[in-house]
């Protein structure tokens, strides 16, 4: 079995949360929430500190500030000279990166437990005395640029990925992309990136996750030594972004590319999120996911489209409920040589229709079920995930109950409950519905 | 239940002190050696078996039958077709994954204690006896050309083909492991079986087990699972020399961003020059932030968005390589600035500084590489194929460690020539010509 499309789209359990962590928070006096993930197995630390805001809390005209200053926050406080922050990093053994998504940005460092200490001083620092020179801001703003000439622009599948994405939110920003649109990248300046930082980093915006061979009473004297005395910023608030309006008209979109060699079907369904405290629905969604699309051999797409009707090579179904706002349900078909964009659509639609009408097939909801435990063990090998995990759900509106109480709910999640979402959410009305086509053979969408 | 299981054993790792990994070289009773770290904090196994040849053991005309057959061993075998393996693997939880690269092809299993003698078994039965059914072929193979389809569009992929074969010419690795759409198309069930054949003998297995087992179980393990393979499989492919001569390499894309692929010879695994140049390219190019490439064409100029260099010592050839993505128009001076570095690192060497820094990072890093069973697994199978002692883990950094000036500027002239690099561009570069 061989993945065409999305290698990095695996099956949706493999997500899940474990439950059996040895998990510590607390909160410091400036309002800096701490979560402290247990693993002795070997003498390895990771930390991370996660902000509450991302692309999507950008205000119009600056797209992309959030990824800069990410990239700029590497550029030296008071006290770091420019890059000196990773070559510290490297130069105790360790690596560290950063990572900007629409609901937050986080930084990273992985590290031998005993510098710690080391790790925390330096990341405190660039949490409120980030330096910007001239030389600095500029020439990022050219490594930016190729960044998006590297992920976006060399890449038929990012370009429409990201058009069939604006369609999809008429008015919430999630529309807009991380990396920014170019125009507004190309004029985005010093200041704009000082008025992100001064707004948002700060120690009541952040969570510090620290996770591996560390103990809760460690990271609490130093995190009151390094962080504890960092102000609070008085600009942070519940975070309110424009909301989607009732979406009454479904949205069909055709991409061709003299780049794209394999043609194929997307739809993009808006769907709820997991909320603190209800995340019911969510679960639904993500076993939802799991069954129609999540295994290449068992899933139902697979066994209709790809085994018994042979119109399709590849087919799956992704859902992540990890989201401040509305997110969204996605199914992609790749027809088999000799079968239109049209057919196999018109395919992935009866399979739905019939999968509302017939129901969930018990074997495979047990299967779903194990899968379920088992991820529960096989996390625990993973400390960085689970760091990730956390740092995840508590900035995208969840608390630590909700990301503990997820294996049970979707425990909980019975074949009515997925059936009933289900119906829910596969509304066109509400869905994108794209075609990837060749240059040349462009089919026409009806 | 499960929950209350976790707690306890969590409890009970946090008690044990993090100490360096204890391996043990055991031997099955049927004589199958494997590598063995005991780890019962969490009950689950991982298992890493790798078969030395890999893709390079592909016949002539059979391009991509080790990919294939290695591809269809979970899509079927023995009572189970393929939808009935998958669900009995789902059913007890396993993780099985099976891949193919030019050297080797490897199976990673994690199964949980609770089960696994009955992943064992389903395991056995994709080694040992995989169908090959005709409509899985037929389905796998169209995956494969769907890949093969999309890679003669992917700017990166053309790049390091072309590449491949300007330095390994008709050798396998020469050419894409996947094949070409007629070799892949033209393969038959017969080609599997001989692939399988060919590929999977216990001549050429390496095994090494992380987890909560103990040596009397993977002993039982292994003799059960590998023992009903043959004895001895196809015979090793011959070395090649390196056809690479220095130059530029121009291939019209349309794109707005040229993808650059360089390099030239290298130096190989067991050299005693090895670390060196290891140590030399972290300085060069491995480093990410820090390394000098990165510093002058991302940091100082804006000329990329990332730019690495790597040693790949493989079975059969050398090779020192590196790329990178530039616009169009800037790509001519990235260029520029690599075969200035690769000059500037000949004529003067590193500096203390820099050596020092290397030499922290890579000492310090290399525990952290140690951090579950899986990766462990990995890291354990990895020093088998290459011959390596148990006792590496504990030597590895001393061998760094005695890296001196001298010895990075000996093997900067030895082994980095500005003149002999080839750069294959992909895209449509502004000001730089194709040399030959």
């Amino acid at each position: 079995m061989f993945h065409i499309l999305c290698p990095a789209i695996l099956a949706a359990l493999t997500a899940l949360p474990a439950l059996a962590e040895e998990v510590t928070t607390f909160t410091l006096p400036n309002d800096l929430e701490v979560v402290v993930i247990e693993d002795h197995r070997a003498p390895v630390v990771v930390q991370m500190v996660w902000y509450r805001a991302g692309a999507a809390d950008e205000k119009p005209g600056v797209s992309g500030i959030a990824h800069y200053l990410e990239h700029l926050m590497f550029k030296g406080t008071d006290t770091l000279a420019p890059g000196e922050f990773s070559r510290t990093v490297e130069d105790n053994g360790g690596s560290d990166n950063a990572f900007t998504s629409w609901d937050y940005t986080g930084y990273f460092q992985r590290i031998a437990a005993d510098r710690l200490e080391l790790v925390m001083r330096m990341e405190a620092d660039r949490m409120r005395n980030l330096k910007l020179t001239e030389d600095d801001w500029q020439t990022e703003r050219e490594v930016i640029i190729e960044e998006r000439n590297q992920r976006t622009d060399s890449d038929p599948g990012a370009i429409f990925g990201e058009q069939r994405r604006a369609a999809q939110y008429l008015n919430h920003p999630y529309g807009t992309p991380i990396i920014g649109w170019r125009q507004e990248m190309e004029q985005l300046t010093r200041q704009d990136a000082l008025d992100w930082y001064q707004r948002y980093y700060a120690p009541n915006n952040a969570i510090l996750v620290v996770a591996g061979d560390v103990t809760p009473e460690q990271v609490r004297q130093l995190a009151e030594t390094y962080y504890g005395p960092l102000e609070p910023s008085e600009g942070i608030a519940v975070r309110k972004r424009p909301q989607e309006p009732p979406q009454l008209a479904e949205r069909r979109l055709t991409y061709s590319d003299p780049r794209v060699s394999q043609p194929y079907v997307t739809r993009s369904y808006l769907a709820p999120e997991r909320d603190p405290g209800d995340q019911t629905k969510a679960a639904a969604l993500t076993i939802l996911a799991d069954l129609l699309g999540g295994d290449g051999q068992t899933s139902v797409l697979a066994r209709k489209l790809q085994f018994d009707r042979k119109l399709a090579i590849y087919t799956s179904a992704h859902y992540d409920g990890t989201s401040y706002d509305d997110t969204t349900f996605n199914l992609v078909v790749v027809p088999a040589e000799g079968v239109s964009l049209d057919e196999a659509e018109k395919a992935m639609d009866e399979v739905l229709a019939e999968f509302l009408e017939t129901g969930v097939d018990p074997a495979a909801f047990a299967r779903v079920k194990t899968r379920i435990h088992a991820a529960m063990i096989y996390a625990q090998d993973d400390v960085g995930g689970l760091a990730r995990r956390y740092g995840e759900a508590l900035t995208t509106g969840l608390t630590v109950a909700d990301v503990q109480a997820w294996p049970d709910v979707l425990d909980a999640v019975t074949e009515a409950d997925v059936i009933a979402a289900a119906t829910e959410i596969f509304d066109r009305r509400r869905a994108v519905t794209g075609w990837t086509m060749r240059a040349g053979e462009e089919e026409v969408m009806q | 239940m499960i929950r209350v299981l976790f707690a306890a054993c969590l409890a009970l790792a946090a008690a044990l002190p993090a100490s360096a990994v204890e391996i043990r070289e055991v031997t099955s009773p049927g004589g199958i050696k494997a590598w063995l770290v005991e780890e019962h904090s969490i009950p689950f196994t991982a298992l890493e078996l790798r078969f030395k040849g890999g893709t390079s053991l592909d016949q002539p005309g059979k391009r991509g039958a080790t990919i294939l057959m290695m591809g269809l061993l979970e899509e079927g075998a023995g009572d189970l077709d393929s939808q009935g393996f998958a669900e009995a693997r789902d059913a007890l939880a396993a993780q099985f994954s099976f891949d193919a690269r030019d050297d080797a092809v490897s199976i990673s299993a994690r199964m949980l204690s609770e089960n696994r003698g009955e992943a064992v078994a389903l395991l056995k039965s994709a080694l040992t006896e995989p169908r090959f059914d005709d409509d899985a072929v037929a389905r796998v193979k169209a995956q494969v050309v769907s890949i093969i389809q999309s890679d003669e569009k992917d700017p990166n992929t053309i790049a390091a083909r072309s590449f491949d074969g300007l330095a390994f010419g008709d050798h396998p690795y020469g050419t894409s492991r996947n094949g070409t759409i007629d070799s892949m198309t033209a393969l038959t069930r017969d080609d599997l079986i001989a692939a399988h054949a060919g590929v999977l003998a216990r001549d050429r297995v390496y095994v090494s087990a992380v987890g909560d087992i103990t040596e009397a179980e993977l002993g039982a393990l292994l003799d059960d699972l590998l023992g009903g393979l043959p004895e001895t499989g196809a015979p090793m492919p011959p070395r090649t020399e390196l056809g690479l001569t220095g130059g530029v390499t121009v291939i019209d894309f349309a794109s707005p961003q040229s993808v650059v692929t360089f390099g030239h010879a290298g130096i190989k695994r067991d050299d005693p020059d090895f670390f060196t140049a290891y140590v030399l390219n972290q300085i060069l190019g491995a480093g990410g932030f820090g390394s000098r490439l990165m510093d002058e064409v991302r940091e100082k100029r804006g000329l990329t968005y990332g730019i690495y260099t790597y040693l790949a010592p493989m079975d059969l050839a050398e090779t020192w390589q590196g790329g990178f993505s530039s616009a169009n128009e800037k790509v001519a001076e990235a260029i520029e600035v690599v075969r200035a570095e690769w000059a500037r690192m000949v004529a003067d060497g590193v500096t203390e500084a820099e050596l020092e820094a290397a030499k922290t990072y890579l000492t310090g890093s290399y525990p952290l590489r140690f951090d579950g069973n899986g990766p462990i697994a990995d890291i354990l199978v990895g020093m088998q194929i290459e011959e390596l002692p148990t006792s590496y883990v504990n030597d590895r950094n001393a061998y760094i460690e005695a890296v001196t000036l001298d010895d990075i500027r000996r093997v900067a002239a030895r082994l980095l020539k500005p003149e002999d690099l080839r750069f294959v561009v992909v895209g449509r570069p502004v000001g730089l010509e194709a040399s030959n």
